[in-house]
């Protein structure tokens, strides 16, 4: 199958029925107990300071361990397997000193891993093709906030060293081999549309055109993004993108993130994805919410016709995914609502001049 | 929820360096803040969207541009709107769009430079998710003409839309410039404006008008009225031609209707260019326009020689705010703790306030009044005790806590507010979360905040539902709280049959009304009454479920044998009048004039004050009450009308209609042939005796030939909000609920007023009626003006059918919510039927069969038709 075939399959099957992403790769490799060392490797054996805790650096030092973990989660059922980029950016790579190289190989080798998996998966099981998308995480600065309690207008890094940065990781993610990108774990709706314009700009250039899914985070019970924005204000925000997909993850558990899925749903004319959390981490930080649990609640959703992809972010395991993917098999997915064409805008909360 | 689904956009123009000398002049200094300020107010001004302009020759400009963005996105109240970056520079509208969120507009793209660089700056747009205002300039220059100004838009939208741009992005300029300066040339400006706006909405899909308002004045810079009045003529026959926006200082717009006559004819002279000499004649009166106004008054001060004690009960009981903080100040002064001023005399005062209350000797607006002056007395006494807490530690509580809120959907909440007002008399502490609250918030607040219990209230019948769901969510949360049901369409029958089954863990209560309130607080708070109150309660309510179990179901004619008694109109006789004029219509009103028509018995009855206006006020019982609210009322009423605090909008159209069968077809004209809208009708099933027959409104229009039915919807609640929020701030519920229940009034005053109107000359059927207000209270005219959703058609949904043919959204700023509430809740709608015969009837219960003929004509399933008329059903 050529990328292009994959990508009308992906988009035909998720009419026929509810998609499955992966889960939670940090607790993953949590749970493996790996050393400094194993972050390392070989070429980075002497790179100055910690480079524990860079999970992404993986993808080049253990890349074994990257590919049992898209095995594990495609065994558990999941259609879609993200690929081990969160962080690589250069700018979210900077708090390792890594250089451009080093992020460039990261996400290229990180695809490549996920295709070789996928592929075999694909082969072997050809009715349940297999998917891998981009991961893009958001950056640990951030555009529409300040960096600095005195002075609101300050701003570690501008929209262009942004943009900059995640165009290096679109053009990588896509030469090694992902079937779309996956913006995602949204804080602040101006990263967001950085990487979006990196994606737009380099098309125009010329690179092979790859659905996009954005999946944003909404932080607690306001019921807004970190930066301030409502669901619909976010929707409004990021549609120019003509998102495959569009969606919530991480910070809620399941049945926090109930309403703003549902409102996704109603204003959304695209797919609708989510991916909670296990619940809410306990006072030790660890997620106690069992996989029956996450995948009763989000069958409720699937049954409601509320979300078309469903999946887990911190805390859930291939045994989550199994239980959801189990819970949803045959219910008919979500049908996008045609939306009347209105000037819709948005600044924290959405605007439509009807 | 939709921020703004209004008609008309405000964009504010005070952030504009072009057009503000004394924004520019901060952002010159560098004075940001400041600066920062100005578009708050700006929003809060009623500026839906921000327009920022940076071009200043002494600036850097980028630097400012991003400078400012960056400042404003820390402040939620101003960046809740959508920002448009507006600059004459690509570079400068670029720095904009990196440093915004939201889904901005970009301000402004020509063809002036050539197609290359427009479709280039238009794809940068896009890339950057804003949409694009494209003004009419072209190679050739800036368009005069109503046909260039179409043109070039034309054109632009052709390329735009061909090479993918979303064409409900796109914002036509068609170029506002100045008229009235002398040169002849310039005298049609207005009138091209206009025209090219409406083949601009005529023929190109989507797509949306935007200009600069202030430049049609230019030539009168200084003369403030004269400007405000042009803007205002401007405005109003542009909106009409399709125009969507203007960039304008928000909260400076005169009413049309209020522009002094002879002034608003000489502008409207000079603006559609209707003489040769108007531009001398409007010079002529233009000096004149200037002026300004004020005034004061005194009373009996006796009481004030009393002890402190006394002073502060005195001025509790009457509702005297003058001297509570010097009272109370004395008052602290002879205590050790501030806490004591509460828990002593203040509390004393709030007990005589309780038992007179209790005893019926004082009414609720005295109640309310009470609060007042009790709230700006622990206002006074707050820092004491926060500056004591932060000393020694100690901190106090309160009887419990109570959170309340009007419901999704409905926006009704003036009885929610006396309850809550009440109850904070009493000691409890309310947290009121306003209008249209979905349940997950108001359950979330619950928990959060510990509350005892929870109150709910609604005013229109969907909000029952909404209830109903809210007590199964508390059910499968494991929410045990008691629950709490208030407002004009819940009864103690619904909450029996419909809410209290869904929740079995916590008491539910309905509560008629505040003076109620306290009672069933009270006993639900307390640890002895709890059980035996909730065993009544529940003891009753299976009552009220086993007496409507068993004989409810009254005899019902089927659907069929209903049409069949439908009265039979003799239309052979009848020549149904024509209304005036056939289509839409804006038409204001001056309060002043509303005044007159208002109908004061419920106002009285919405403070639970019962009787006769005016006999009320003379009334043994609760005549001193109503007399005291009376003199409060007017006083309000005076300033309300004198100030402008609202603003009355209303519109009302005629349509050819047919009846076919028991809906009304409306024609898009006379010649009948193409059905424009639709209206359902439901009929009457009770078994009748008399020879009225089954009515349903349908029967009210004839089947065939000349006939028309009309519509309106007219508001008095611009403004409402914003007044009633800044009496609440001041801690003045008592004055904030008087505004409120006056907007109500002016409402139904409103609709009465345009009924007569209807009746003499729009519609023109009675010319020479001659009524008094009290026979139109009484109904003594001919025609009749029902409402969806009450109970001549009781399917609150028609109202979406009634706006759309009015365009009431639009023109008269009403909106409906989820469950077809009017927003701004002053505002009545309704149609209008001409035949002398027509009555006003109740609909009653209907059988299963009509649901299933409804849903049908509705294209509904069952579901849908059983949950809208579910107050009415049969079975």
């Amino acid at each position: 199958m050529t990328r292009q075939e994959r990508i009308a399959k992906l988009k035909q099957t998720a009419k026929e029925r509810v998609l499955i992403l992966d889960g939670s790769w940090g607790v993953m490799f949590q749970k493996m107990g790996l050393q400094e060392s194993d972050y390392r490797g070989t070429r980075f054996a002497t790179h100055a300071g910690q480079m524990k805790g860079n999970n992404d650096i993986l993808c080049l030092t253990r890349p074994d361990l990257v590919a049992k973990l898209h095995e594990m989660y495609f065994d558990a059922g999941a259609d879609i397997s993200e690929t081990n980029t969160f962080s690589a950016t250069t700018i979210a790579q900077d708090d390792y000193k890594l250089d451009a190289r080093a992020v460039w190989d990261i996400n290229h080798e990180g695809a490549r891993i996920g295709r070789e998996v996928a592929d075999a998966f694909t082969a072997k099981q050809p009715d349940k093709p297999r998917f891998l998308a981009g991961s893009m995480g958001p950056l640990n600065k951030m555009l529409s906030m300040s960096s600095d309690v005195n002075d609101p207008g300050a701003r570690l890094v501008d929209f262009d060293e942004v943009y900059h940065a995640y165009r290096e990781q679109v053009k990588a993610l896509n030469e090694g081999g992902v079937d779309l990108y996956l913006i995602e774990t949204i804080t602040d709706t101006l990263n967001c549309k950085a990487a979006i314009k990196a994606i737009m700009d380099l098309e125009d250039e010329g690179l092979e055109k790859l659905p996009i899914w954005i999946s944003g985070t909404i932080t607690d019970r306001s019921g807004r993004t970190l930066s301030g924005q409502t669901t619909e204000a976010f929707w409004n925000s990021v549609k120019h993108a003509k998102p495959f997909a569009v969606g919530f993850n991480c910070a809620l558990g399941a049945d926090l993130m109930r309403p703003f899925i549902a409102e996704m749903a109603r204003v959304a004319d695209t797919l609708v994805a989510a991916y909670p959390n296990a619940g809410l981490p306990n006072e030790m930080g660890q997620y106690d919410e069992q996989p029956h649990e996450t995948a009763h609640a989000v069958e409720a959703w699937a049954k409601e016709g509320l979300v078309n992809i469903l999946g887990g972010c911190c805390g859930t395991t291939p045994d989550h995914i199994r239980h959801v993917a189990e819970s949803v098999k045959g219910i008919v997915p979500r049908k996008p609502p045609e939306r009347a064409k209105a000037l819709r805008l948005a600044g924290l909360e959405p605007f439509e001049l009807a | 929820m939709t921020q703004s689904t209004a008609s008309f956009i405000n964009i504010g123009e005070r952030t504009n360096v072009t057009g503000s000398a004394a924004f520019k002049k901060l952002i010159v200094d560098g004075k940001y803040a400041e600066a920062v300020d100005v578009a708050r107010q700006q929003v809060q001004n009623g500026a839906q969207i921000i327009d920022v302009n940076m071009d200043e020759g002494l600036l850097d400009s980028k630097a400012a541009m991003r400078t400012f963005l960056r400042l404003i996105a820390a402040e939620p109240d101003i960046a809740r709107v959508p920002i448009m970056v507006d600059s004459s520079k690509w570079d400068v509208i670029e720095e904009g769009l990196k440093n915004v969120q939201g889904k901005a507009i970009v301000n402004s793209i020509s063809m002036k430079e050539g197609e290359k660089q427009f479709l280039d700056q238009a794809r940068k747009a896009l890339s950057y998710g804003a949409a694009v205002v494209v003004m009419a300039f072209d190679e050739k220059g800036q368009a005069e003409t109503a046909q260039r100004k179409y043109e070039i838009s034309k054109r632009a939208y052709d390329l735009l839309v061909g090479m993918g741009f979303p064409p409900e992005d796109i914002i036509f300029d068609p170029n506002i410039f100045a008229v009235a300066t002398g040169i002849e040339e310039h005298n049609n400006y207005a009138v091209d404006f206009f025209e090219g706006v409406r083949m601009i909405k005529q023929s190109l899909p989507y797509a949306r008008t935007s200009g600069g308002l202030s430049n049609v004045s230019f030539s009168f810079r200084g003369n403030e009225p004269v400007r405000r009045a042009m803007h205002s003529v401007f405005l109003y026959h542009a909106i009409k031609l399709g125009f969507d926006m203007a960039i304008v200082n928000a909260g400076q717009l005169d009413i049309y209707d209020n522009i002094d006559p002879e002034l608003r004819e000489r502008v409207e002279d000079v603006i559609l260019n209707r003489r040769n000499d108007a531009t001398d004649r409007l010079l002529e009166i233009a000096e004149r326009y200037r002026g300004q106004k004020g005034e004061v008054q005194k009373k009996d001060l006796r009481w004030r020689e009393k002890p402190v004690k006394d002073r502060l009960a005195h001025a509790l009981v009457n509702g005297i705010t003058e001297f509570i903080v010097e009272d109370t100040e004395a008052a602290r002064l002879e205590v050790e703790r501030p806490l004591h001023v509460i828990e002593g005399p203040l509390m004393d005062g709030m007990n005589i306030v309780g038992d007179l209350f209790g005893a019926g000797k004082m009414f609720l607006p005295q109640v309310v009044k009470s609060a007042r002056v009790m709230k700006a007395a622990v206002a006074h006494l707050l820092p004491y005790m926060e500056e004591e807490k932060l000393r020694t530690g100690m901190a106090d509580k309160s009887n419990g806590i109570v959170v309340m809120a009007t419901v999704k959907g409905d926006v009704h909440d003036i009885g929610k507010n006396i309850v809550g007002v009440v109850l904070q008399c009493n000691g409890y502490k309310v947290i009121d979360l306003g209008v249209m609250v979905p349940a997950e918030r108001i359950l979330e607040t619950a928990v959060n905040e510990n509350a005892d219990m929870i109150g709910l209230s609604g005013l229109i019948t969907p909000s029952l539902d909404e209830m109903v769901y809210f007590a199964s969510e508390m059910q499968r949360l494991g929410i045990r709280k008691p629950l709490l049901i208030g407002g004009a369409t819940t009864s103690p029958a619904h909450t029996a049959i419909k809410i209290e089954p869904m929740l079995s863990d916590a008491p539910v209560v309905h509560v008629l009304d505040a003076s109620r309130a306290v009672g069933v607080v009270s006993q639900l708070m307390s640890d002895e009454t709890r059980d035996r109150f909730w065993g009544e309660t529940k003891d009753k309510y299976a009552k009220i479920r086993d007496s409507r179990s068993g004989g409810q179901a009254k005899a019902r004619v089927s659907l069929e044998a209903a049409r069949e008694m439908a009265p039979k109109i003799d239309w052979s006789t009848y020549t149904p009048p024509k209304p005036s004029f056939l289509g839409v219509r804006e038409l204001g009103a001056d309060l002043a004039t509303l005044a007159r028509y208002i109908d004061w018995t419920p106002y009285f009855a919405s403070w639970d004050l019962v009787g006769r206006y005016p006999m009320i006020l003379e009334d043994d019982v609760v005549g001193e009450a109503a007399q005291s609210l009376w003199n409060d009322t007017q006083a309000i009423l005076q300033r309300m009308i004198g100030e402008q605090w609202i603003e009355a909008r209303g519109v009302v159209g005629f349509w050819p209609a047919n009846r076919d069968g028991d809906d009304l077809v409306v024609w898009k004209d006379e010649a009948r042939k193409e059905e424009i809208a639709r209206f359902f009708t439901l009929r009457q099933q009770m078994e009748k005796t008399n020879e009225k027959g089954q009515l349903a409104l349908a029967d009210f229009a004839a089947a065939r030939g000349a006939d028309y039915i009309g519509g309106f919807a007219v508001t008095s609640g611009h403004g409402e909000m914003e007044k009633s929020r800044e009496f609440i701030d001041k801690g003045d519920d008592y004055s904030s609920i008087i505004v409120k229940a006056l907007a109500d009034r002016f409402a139904e005053a409103f609709a009465e007023y345009m009924h007569e109107r209807v009746r003499r000359e729009l519609w023109g059927y009675a010319p020479d009626e001659g009524l008094t207000n009290d026979d139109l209270i009484a109904e003594k005219y001919q025609g009749i003006r029902p409402a969806p959703g009450y109970p001549s058609q009781p399917d609150h949904t028609e109202k979406a059918t009634l706006f759309s043919l009015l365009d009431a959204t639009a023109k008269a700023g009403i909106e409906l919510t989820s469950s077809y509430a009017m927003n701004p809740p002053a505002s009545v709608s309704g149609l209008y039927f001409s035949h002398p015969e027509a009555v006003y009837f109740a609909v009653g219960r209907i059988e299963k069969d009509q649901v299933e003929d409804y849903a049908r004509r509705k294209g509904w399933d069952l579901a849908t038709a059983e949950r809208w008329l579910r107050p009415i059903l049969n079975y």
